[in-house]
């Protein structure tokens, strides 16, 4: 394999992991970095580098449409980010002092539950109540929700919970490389109670700056390699904008099952491989 | 329950400042991903121009691959890398864009919340900022 031929199979990979990421509502970097180890032998420090750095891409790209159109609730962003980066400063820390079998089993298991969470009914339930917390940080707030055809208010209440939460979901993130939407979504829709849309648009506009905090730890320390995160980055990026074009129009469950199905069992193999090694 | 916007007294005079500062986070976040993916382009097209052989040997992939620990990762190597023409240089420096496009936008809420005479959200979002730097040097030690 030629240098030449290395990134353009990087390339085609990451698009097709940002494409199926985007499908499924879930960062890139969960798929793409089992895809590099497994298929193309790179070790996972190097593609958890080049990971972390597409997260950044493809999420500033989705939250900058989504604060256009304010679903994002920047308070609580700013808030939860305090917690998120400190996470992932502690993660990325730990990164550079934990085995490679350690990632391996962890990212298996990280892997497992953000497939079985993409298959949890989503709903959200409104908050009443007191809220100390939520009132004095000026939490509360409303979005326009377009399938109501109105502007819907909502409370906000579990601010320390959701600050706990954060900070291991910046941990993971810091730690593997990846997003962590799966921890942060259920963080702000189930214990702070936001209403799923903004719970997403928020997580979203987060991740970029978790991703920013382990990101500069791992640019620093040499783990970006431009050889294979230049090709991620960008395949990633334009994979994710393809996804969403075509998010519209499939839909289908047993679709959305079956790439569950097939996450399931990269995340063993996954597993396995930090095992047995 | 109360309906309430991002700001608790949001006359329509704050309002169109907050649409405005929503605006600007917004275009931050698209302008650099779009320029850091044109750096990144320009170091590709710089790389493939200076070594012909790279699509050619299979042992330039194992010299680089060897090599990887050497990839320049500080503002001075990328600068001298640059002034070198190294394509290497320019697909860091995009990259390193890509990474600086959140931090950029975190200072930027600083200064809106300043605008907004907002102390409160002044201090978490410097709190975070100071926390993003740190990445950076937390990295080199």
């Amino acid at each position: 394999m030629t240098p030449v031929e290395f990134c353009l199979i990087t390339f085609a990979i990451s698009i097709f992991a940002g494409g199926l990421g985007s499908l499924l509502g879930l960062g890139g970097g969960l798929i793409v970095i089992p895809a590099l180890t497994l298929l193309l032998h790179v070790d996972i420090r190097y593609a958890i580098g080049a990971s972390i750095v597409s997260v950044i891409a493809t999420s500033s790209g989705a939250a900058a449409a989504y604060v256009r159109e304010r679903m994002t609730n920047l308070r609580v962003a700013m808030v939860l980010e305090i917690a998120t980066t400190l996470g992932a400063l502690t993660g990325a820390y730990l990164a550079g002092r934990v085995g490679v079998r350690a990632l391996e089993i962890l990212f298996g298991l990280i892997m497992g539950y953000s497939a079985i969470m993409m298959l949890r009914r989503r709903e959200s339930r409104g908050s009443v109540g007191r809220a100390p917390w939520a009132d004095r940080l000026r939490l509360h707030g409303s979005y326009f929700d377009k399938a109501l055809g109105r502007e819907v208010a909502y409370r906000v209440r579990g601010t320390r919970v959701g600050l706990a939460l954060m900070y291991i979901a910046g941990i993971t993130s810091g730690l593997l490389g990846i997003g962590s939407g799966a921890l942060k979504v259920p963080a702000m829709d189930l214990a702070m109670r936001l209403p799923i849309k903004v719970s997403t648009a928020t997580s979203n506009f987060m991740i970029g700056v978790t991703a920013a905090a382990g990101a500069g730890i791992y640019f620093m320390r040499g783990d970006i390699v431009p050889l294979i995160a230049a090709p991620v980055a960008v395949g990633v990026s334009i994979g994710a904008i393809l996804g969403s074009r075509i998010l519209g129009r499939i839909k289908s469950e047993r679709l959305r099952a079956a790439f569950v199905a097939i996450l399931l069992l990269v995340s063993a193999q996954m597993l396995l491989k930090g095992i047995l090694k | 329950m109360t309906k309430e916007s991002f700001l608790p007294q949001a006359g329509p005079h704050t309002e169109k400042k907050v649409r405005g500062a929503e605006l600007v986070i917004s275009a931050i976040l698209r302008t650099g991903v779009v320029a850091s993916m044109g750096v990144i382009a320009v170091g590709a097209v710089v790389t493939l121009i200076r070594h012909p052989a790279y699509s050619t040997s299979a042992r330039e992939l194992t010299r680089l691959k060897g090599a990887m620990t050497a990839c320049p990762h500080s503002l001075r190597e990328i600068g001298e890398g640059l002034r070198q023409l190294h394509g290497q240089a320019f697909a860091a420096l995009g990259l390193l864009l890509l990474i600086l496009t959140p931090v950029t936008r975190v200072g930027a809420s600083i200064l809106i919340f300043l605008a907004l005479r907002d102390r409160l959200y002044v201090l978490i979002t410097s709190t975070v900022f100071l926390l993003l730097l740190l990445s950076f040097f937390l990295g080199r030690g």
